[in-house]
């Protein structure tokens, strides 16, 4: 899951490269000026969707490359530089949205605005969004890996939309690529048209100015009348701390200037435009206008990201427009976590990182919360792990913060016996089990596209993970789609590392939100030396409890040093205990030999004793490391 | 007139030990001829600063001293006298190891003035010795240790080690008692430390319990505290008292010198690696000084005075810091004497048996 950070963090990036506006605009900036009046017909709006890795950034950067927009060697000196981050973040930045001229065959010189999409199941409200800021898109295949999970989710998404679908079989230049066998898997699990599919490595360039061409042949152009009332979606923002929020958006009809007072029509929040433009490689190029039909930006003083929800629709709030664009939905939280100062002093400084994250990503929440165990700290609300692991890393990379997390869990809802439902976001706020009607938990549509030879072992997976079939289908001879329905909770953690591990890395994977459903679960509680941890607090179904309390129990012996002291480590429902472990005591801590020449060296060796005690979590008598609170993240899958 | 220690440090050896991470290896006799001018160059540099001083005890120590010819010690300790002034009867040690040591050799020791030796034994069982990769069998120390006597010295240590890779808690024993029964009067007995850098750190790691291919396995843990519980108990037979974590002696015999170090009397290392305290300063020869806060001071008068089951003695804190122990460190005493790891006794400050099995931990919270 950890392979599509690119995109989030990239967008979600203060030092985004695009903030800044270059008055110095190169050539080819001018001369997509030059355009800015063009008529509708000349403009295409479409995205890149692929599963990972079959190529979506590298074509993106190809297109960027032989439209001119920037040289190679520009091109190439760009690259060095992500690559720069990338090492730094270990994440990998590639393609942006951004506005790129191509003269085609035919003489005459189009618009093109690409827009890039997070690949990432956690972000597919934003995905849907940024589809529908689009009339087409490019369906990247790779030729020897053929059609993913990924790439059927992201069909459909397309095709939900109604966004034509241009398919390009990416890497041709493998040894290992099958382009016709693609084609033919394209046309049968698809169902779309694909024999005159450019066949390409957009590694090499090898025949990309043919998807250049048939971008203009197959994607529509836009439609929409300048003239109409305002009526322009929001498919992203970022804050920038001069300009405030800049805002993404697809002008659907009428047209957006400076001076336009505008209303977010779901938020209700109103501003006068201070700046229109669109999007360079890597700038943004202010402008006249956006008329209907166009991408770009606006920017109008507003101080907070929550009042430009991606999805929401702007309009002139003078000559509003009818009704918003259909699709705007509040998104919320999925995967909650509480998130601590390791070093309690530092609790104003998370706030205020956190406080200074929200600016550019209206999906993070929190709220203060204290523990026992860990001090004052925030209770986070992430939209899946990854954007957990993004925001944790981020914390910790970009604002010095060294956290304690605790384990993630899902929103729970609990029916009490007095008619009130709870939605629970923290473990420790489960009311008293005599207080509890029933309990609900989130379940999502999962479909798993394997080879036929592992469909056993990942059949055997989602059943310990309470799975539910719902049905398979063989796509071709060696390869089905396995659909289920499975806890959220289920997957959080190590399901995909899981389903990795057991088709040998052949499984792929997607999956939908889809509802809430009553179980029988309970709290997980940890004791350690009698004394309950909140923090190691948490929520499981009835039927699993006694083996994550046994792992659990495992996993805190071997991160908790020996004491001088035994430590029981206990797991328990209510008052039941269901599994424990100790801790023995140290027998022997010593340093045999003291002279004079080994002063030095033994007072660093007690410094680094005392040193390593501050990183622990006094817990009663007990000090546990920082790193035990996330332990439950790291119960393997049976091997 | 102040005390200081001197210590002479020899960095050869016959051959490296599989546990040693001293500062030491083989050297050709022309290295160590050009070793032992320059160590009496770097001696006699100390004239002026030797003024304020009286030396009250001198340590040769290595690697292995003995390696080094009668005349070689004979022309080091000539540099030492016509330097500092060294009082009449002080405990002056040469450290030796078996099969290095001729009559020769004792005999311009004892005209040197040496009056003590530490004998490395090791064990006296010839499989650990081989084990730990010494050069010499039980049989071998025998005659050093006879040919030590008869050549007229009366104070003889004899190093021990516990935890030896294939010990068991009965061939320690055994070594214990074999050792005793020839009445040194003095036994150190050091718990194996897996150093890194050492063969054993590649067979053994961090201290793990682990099983180093051909190598026998390291004891456990429950068996290494007992080969510790039975040094002090088996000793204790013998008329030895331990009188520091790992040393101990028949009464009258505790070496002055080492004590020294434990009670932070000032000291000159000479040689390559060899460390100083002097002026609240310590350095290693050729090294930059470190400055000693008042504070750094505190800890080490704790962690090492500590290391004594004698303690430290409030008093002696009191007047060399001015300020009374119990208002530093009153919290840190409280807790460890509430854990039963250390206790206070009138002037003394002192482990218990299991403050000093766990002494690093007890320790480290006596830095400031």
């Amino acid at each position: 899951m950890t392979q599509d950070k690119s995109f989030y963090a990239r967008r979600r990036n203060e030092t985004y490269w695009g903030t800044s506006i270059d008055d110095n605009a190169k050539d080819g900036y001018r001369k997509v000026k030059e355009l800015a009046e063009i008529n509708q017909s000349k403009i295409r709006n479409f995205c890149i969707i692929a599963h990972i890795d079959h190529g979506k950034s590298t074509l993106a950067d190809r297109i960027i490359e032989m439209t001119g927009l920037l040289t190679s060697r520009e091109m190439q000196s760009q690259v060095l530089d992500n690559m720069e981050l990338e090492r730094e973040r270990g994440i990998t930045i590639k393609a942006q949205t951004v506005r790129i001229v191509y003269k085609a065959k035919d003489g005459e010189e189009y618009i093109f605005n690409l827009i890039d999409t997070p690949g990432h199941v956690d972000f597919n409200y934003e995905v849907s969004r940024s589809l529908a800021a689009c009339d087409g898109a490019i369906l990247v295949v790779d030729a020897a890996q053929g059609v993913e999970a990924q790439t059927l989710a992201n069909v459909y998404l397309a095709l939900d939309h109604d966004l034509d679908v241009m398919p390009v079989i990416n890497k041709v230049d493998l040894p290992s690529a099958e382009p016709e066998r693609v084609i033919e898997e394209i046309e049968d699990i698809i169902g779309i048209e694909a024999q005159d599919a450019p066949r390409i490595s957009a590694k090499t360039g090898l025949n990309v100015e043919e998807v250049l061409e048939q971008i203009i042949a197959k994607i529509p152009a836009p439609s929409g009348d300048a003239k109409a009332p305002l009526q322009a979606l929001i498919f992203d923002s970022v804050y920038d701390s001069y300009k405030g929020v800049i805002v993404f958006c697809r002008i659907k009809e009428g047209s957006i200037r400076k001076g336009t007072p505008v209303l977010m029509m779901a938020t209700g929040a109103k501003a006068e435009v201070v700046e229109v433009g669109y999007f360079g490689a890597g700038q943004f190029i202010p402008c006249e206008e956006l008329s209907a039909g166009m991408v770009g930006y606006i920017t109008a003083s507003i101080k907070n990201v929550k009042d430009t929800r991606v999805g929401d629709t702007i309009t002139n709030a003078q000559s509003p427009c009818k009704e918003p664009l259909p699709g705007y939905k509040k998104v919320n939280p999925m995967v909650y976590c509480g998130m601590y100062p390791a070093d309690g002093a530092k609790y104003p400084d998370l706030r205020d990182a956190l406080e200074k994250l929200q600016l550019n990503d209206a999906s993070l929440q929190f709220e203060p919360e204290t523990s026992v165990a860990l001090g004052f700290g925030y209770r986070c609300g992430f939209l899946g792990l990854l954007h957990l692991e993004i925001i944790q890393e981020r914390l910790e990379r970009e604002y010095n913060l060294d956290l304690v997390t605790t384990a993630p869990g899902v929103v729970y809802k609990v029916y009490k016996t007095n008619g009130e439902v709870i939605e629970l976001t923290n473990p420790s706020n489960l009311p008293d089990p005599s207080e509890i009607e029933y309990m609900e938990e989130p379940i999502v549509k999962a479909e798993i596209m394997v080879t036929s030879e592992y469909i056993g072992a990942i059949m055997d997976l989602c059943q310990e993970r309470r799975g539910i079939y719902e049905g398979m289908e063989y796509m071709e001879e060696t390869r089905a789609v396995l659909r289920y329905r499975l806890p959220l909770n289920e997957i959080i953690y190590d399901f995909f590392d899981a389903l990795k591990s057991r088709s040998r890395g052949y499984a792929s994977f997607d999956y939908e939100l889809d509802g809430y459903m009553q179980s029988e679960l309970v709290k997980l509680d940890i004791l350690i030396n009698k004394e309950e941890v909140d923090a190691l607090s948490f929520i499981v179904h009835a039927d699993t409890a006694y083996e994550r309390g046994r792992r659990m129990c495992e996993k805190l012996k071997e991160e908790i040093p020996r004491h001088l002291f035994e430590i029981p480590i206990q797991a328990a429902i209510g008052s039941k205990i269901i599994a424990r472990e100790t801790v023995r005591a140290m027998r022997k801590d010593v340093l045999a030999k003291c002279y004079g020449g080994d002063i030095t060296r033994k007072k660093k060796l007690l410094e680094k004793q005392k040193e390593g005690k501050k990183r622990m979590r006094q817990v009663g008598n007990v000090e546990i490391p920082q790193k035990a609170f996330m332990s439950v993240l790291k119960l393997d899958d049976k091997k | 007139m102040k005390s200081l220690e001197i210590y002479v440090h020899i960095p050869f050896c016959v051959k490296k030990c599989n546990y040693c991470d001293f500062l030491s290896a083989p050297a050709t006799k022309e290295e160590r001829r050009e070793y032992v001018e320059s160590l009496c160059r770097q001696i006699r540099s100390y004239r002026e600063a030797s003024r304020d001083y009286r030396v009250v005890s001198v340590f040769v120590g290595g690697g292995t001293p003995s390696i080094l010819e009668g005349e070689q010690i004979t022309e080091i300790f000539r540099a030492v006298r016509e330097t500092f002034s060294i009082e009449e009867g002080v405990e002056i040690t040469i450290e030796m190891n078996p099969g290095t040591v001729s009559a020769e050799k004792l005999e311009a020791y004892r005209a040197a003035g040496i009056n003590r030796l530490s004998i490395g034994l090791q064990s006296a069982d010839n499989e650990e010795l081989r084990t730990l990769g010494r050069i010499h069998t039980f049989e071998d120390f025998l005659g050093t240790y006879r040919m030590a006597r008869a050549a007229g010295f009366g104070n003889i240590n004899v190093d021990l080690i516990s935890a030896v890779p294939g010990q068991t808690v009965e061939s320690f024993a055994d070594t214990l008692r074999r050792t005793a029964a020839l009445s040194p009067e003095h036994i150190s007995a050091y718990s194996l430390i897996i150093e890194e850098g050492t063969p054993f750190f590649a067979l053994y790691g961090d201290g793990a319990c682990g099983h180093g291919g051909e190598y026998p396995p390291l004891p456990d843990e429950d068996s290494e505290r007992q080969m510790y519980y039975d040094t002090k108990r088996i000793l204790g037979e013998y008329g030895y008292h331990r009188y520091e974590i790992s040393n101990y002696a028949k009464p009258g015999y505790e070496c002055r010198h080492n004590l020294g170090y434990w009670n932070r009397t000032e000291y000159l290392g000479f040689g390559d690696g060899a460390a100083s305290l002097m002026d609240h300063r310590r350095w290693v020869s050729g090294g930059q000084p470190e400055e000693l806060s008042r504070e750094d001071e505190m800890e080490e008068f704790m962690f090492l005075g500590l290391r004594k089951t004698a303690g430290v003695s409030k008093t002696a804190f009191g007047k060399e810091f001015g300020v009374p122990v119990e208002m530093v460190y009153e919290k840190v005493l409280a807790d460890m004497a509430g854990r039963h790891l250390l206790v206070q006794d009138g002037d003394v400050i002192r482990l218990t048996e299991r403050g000093l099995d766990v002494s690093n931990y007890v320790m480290s919270e006596f830095l400031l």
